[in-house]
């Protein structure tokens, strides 16, 4: 009984997320097929995005927030490779190749202004996505065109310089999910992007397991006890940071690439919430997440964001609500998880200082 | 002899430069700027005032907001939208109950206080659990409280014809005119008019009667306690305050002027702006307080009002002298990348990494 009560308080997120999908899944009244046609596809656009952010849990630097800096290095990525002309598969490797040395020099300047945070890394990288955000609209507003060439005027905004609010990549879309795709019953599987999911996730198992991985490790569990160990503290926290922008950079481009087209100014704003929130959902906290976490959290998240607006339109009679409603269980699922964590971190904190009290007192009365 | 006096004036400028911050310097250098160059690009230099103080005299108390919660050392009080939405669901109650003009005004206040109190309650107690990680729990806060408000919005049974959609005869608009009803209710007040430029004295009265609230409420034994548990909680612990109970005062303090500071804007702007709006209304509140030489952990009455005046005068400066300089609106950029780089200034000072 104890056992099954401790199960519940550690997956109460998911739980919760069940219940909520199995009462309005019957009241959206979708069909299966239609549900999990959705739900593939999402999983295909989202995963990788998600997978995204284990690097800088592991490292004990929290839900990485900056991994909106990823995103913002692929969409100038794509606006290069879309006014190159480059389209297809070759368009999406190109694009992640060029957002790589983007995302790499935004990674490197979020990690050394987390080193200057240490303790409250999640706040002050929420606050540098907005930041760079103002960045990368100064850039893509104002600098593409006059300063860096654009050719194509169907990108280029009629006044002569910034990007169109949105760019089509329509000869790029879904390139990757329609490579090797099956369909099963109308139920589309992606299987290439599927595929590139899968191997990034062996290649986050192999991580764990190098000398880097497990310095990350070392440092997430304890700095000071790393830093004595002969681990280069700082340097790691930097690279975590970095490989997290790269390959959020990377998810964003799959992201894309399905979508079909960029909102230049839109489309990253809230893709770090969204996965940080589909994360959480699969079960993640704050300093611990694992590859099934993402995969739960994906389906869990995506199926309640999917039949919530024609639920909530079901028992209010109103589609807003639905459409509120799951925005609110996004950030409501955010604020949960963050107060358990530091809820958690408190009572061991606390108890720390217990048993240190209770082991001082033993050696006293030993004397 | 004459280095030796170079060196200390340099010196003496480095140590200005230190206590008064970088980038606070360049900020003020900046408005300096705009506002010299404002008559040569065209724009009426007094229009340009009275705008600046106007906009001033709207969103000075939501910045005087972020002051007990620093004192008491919860941080920056990124929740702001809680004390918004008492504020809001004050304003829309007023209008809903049928009061009029001024006494609109009032009754928002009234309805909003005890709104504010309980929401305050609920936060500071909430804070009290995850002393350490308040900043980003709450931004949180008033990320889901808003959007739990927007469904709230349209759910609640509100009937005025002047909110409600007029087709589905029920949900709020998404912006409500105050027409009627407490528009302009204080800048009315004393008016002052010379020339182009008008002073809306009765708002500014009204700021600093909080704004001296404030600050005597800071050196009464309260006050000084507050202090003292944000700047050393285990001297405060020893010298027998109660912390927990000082942080929720702090809380329920910054909440309540939150939902006034709100109301006192609406009245400014005419209009209340309901479910997505007061989303991000708690960055600019906090960078124009570190604007204005707050810390994370430290914040006087001088700092809202210095910070306050930096922020917006940029905020309402840069538009109208940028466009008719270069003939771009580059403003709304500069804005979020001067407002977050403040906050990130103020996150990653080494100083104050250590509370």
């Amino acid at each position: 009984m104890k056992k099954l009560g401790n199960f519940v308080r550690d997956n109460s997120v998911p739980i919760m997320f069940i219940i909520i999908c199995a009462i309005c899944i019957p009241l959206s009244g979708f069909s299966p097929a239609y549900l999990i046609n959705e739900i593939i596809t999402r999983l295909g656009r989202n995963a990788f995005l998600i997978l995204s952010l284990l690097i800088p849990i592991m490292a004990g630097m929290g839900l990485n927030f900056g991994m909106t800096l990823g995103a913002m290095a692929a969409e100038i990525a794509l606006i290069f490779v879309a006014d190159w002309q480059i389209w297809g598969i070759p368009g999406v490797v190109l694009a992640m190749i060029v957002s790589i040395p983007i995302s790499v020099l935004l990674g490197w300047l979020c990690g050394t202004i987390l080193n200057r945070a240490k303790g409250r890394e999640m706040v002050t990288s929420y606050i540098i996505s907005y930041f760079i955000n103002g960045c990368y609209q100064l850039v893509v507003l104002y600098m593409m065109g006059p300063i860096i060439p654009i050719k194509h005027s169907t990108i280029k905004l009629p006044r002569g310089y910034g990007i169109r609010n949105t760019v089509s990549l329509l000869n790029m879309r879904q390139v990757l999910d329609n490579a090797w795709a099956i369909r099963i019953q109308g139920v589309k599987i992606p299987v290439l992007t599927l595929v590139i999911i899968a191997i990034m996730c062996l290649i986050i198992v192999w991580f764990r397991r190098t000398k880097l991985g497990q310095d990350m490790r070392a440092v997430g569990q304890d700095m000071e006890v790393a830093r004595s160990a002969g681990i280069a503290v700082e340097r790691t926290r930097i690279l975590s940071i970095i490989i997290s922008t790269v390959l959020a950079g990377f998810g964003m481009v799959i992201y894309l690439q399905n979508m079909g087209n960029i909102s230049t100014y839109s489309a990253h704003s809230q893709i770090g919430m969204f996965c940080i929130a589909a994360l959480l959902v699969g079960g993640a906290s704050v300093d611990k997440a694992s590859i099934g976490n993402v995969f739960l959290g994906v389906i869990l998240f995506h199926l309640m964001f999917i039949v919530a607006p024609k639920a909530g339109a079901v028992i209010t009679g109103d589609s807003m609500i639905g459409e509120y409603f799951r925005v609110f269980v996004s950030y409501a699922v955010i604020t949960v998880a963050l107060i358990m964590y530091e809820t958690k971190k408190r009572n061991q904190k606390s108890n720390a200082a217990r048993q240190l009290e209770l082991d001082q007192k033993a050696e006293e009365a030993a004397k | 002899m004459e280095e030796t006096k170079t060196t200390t004036f340099m010196d003496k400028l480095k140590g200005m430069v230190n206590s008064f911050g970088l980038p606070r310097l360049i900020i003020a250098a900046f408005l300096l700027v705009l506002f010299i160059a404002a008559p040569f690009v065209g724009a009426d230099f007094w229009t340009q005032i009275t705008n600046t103080i106007n906009r001033f005299s709207w969103n000075a108390i939501m910045v005087l907001a972020m002051v007990p919660m620093i004192h008491s050392g919860c941080g920056l009080n990124f929740g702001l939208p809680l004390g918004i939405i008492s504020g809001l669901l004050g304003a829309t109650l007023s209008i809903e109950w049928g009061f009029h003009g001024f006494f609109s005004f009032i009754m928002a206040i009234v309805i909003a206080t005890p709104f504010a109190i309980l929401f305050g309650l609920a936060y500071g107690a909430l804070l009290n659990k995850i002393k350490g990680g308040e900043m980003m729990i709450a931004t949180y806060v008033g990320f889901s409280s808003v959007s739990f408000m927007c469904m709230m919005w349209l759910l609640l049974p509100y009937h005025s014809p002047n909110m409600v959609w007029g087709l589905a005869g029920k949900g709020l608009r998404t912006t409500i005119s105050l027409e009627g009803y407490y528009d302009k209710a204080l800048a009315n007040i004393l008016q002052i008019n010379i020339g182009k430029l008008s002073i809306p004295t009765g708002t500014l009265l009204f700021f600093a009667l909080f704004a001296f609230l404030m600050w005597a409420f800071l050196h009464t034994k309260t006050g000084t306690a507050m202090t003292a548990v944000g700047s050393n909680p285990t001297f405060a612990k020893a010298a027998g305050i109660d912390i927990d109970k000082t942080r929720m005062l702090s809380v329920v303090m910054s909440t309540w002027l939150g939902a006034i500071g709100i109301l006192v804007y609406e009245q400014g702007f005419g209009f209340v702006q309901l479910y997505m709006a007061p989303f991000y209304m708690a960055l600019p509140a906090v960078s124009a307080i570190l604007i204005g030489g707050a810390s994370v952990n430290k914040a006087s009455i001088t700092n809202v009002i210095i910070g306050t005046f930096l922020f917006q005068g940029i905020v309402t400066m840069t538009p109208t002298v940028m466009n008719s300089m270069i003939h771009m609106d580059m403003s709304e950029v500069i804005r979020v990348i001067a407002s977050n780089g403040m906050i990130l200034y103020a996150l990653t000072r080494k100083t104050e990494a250590t509370k």
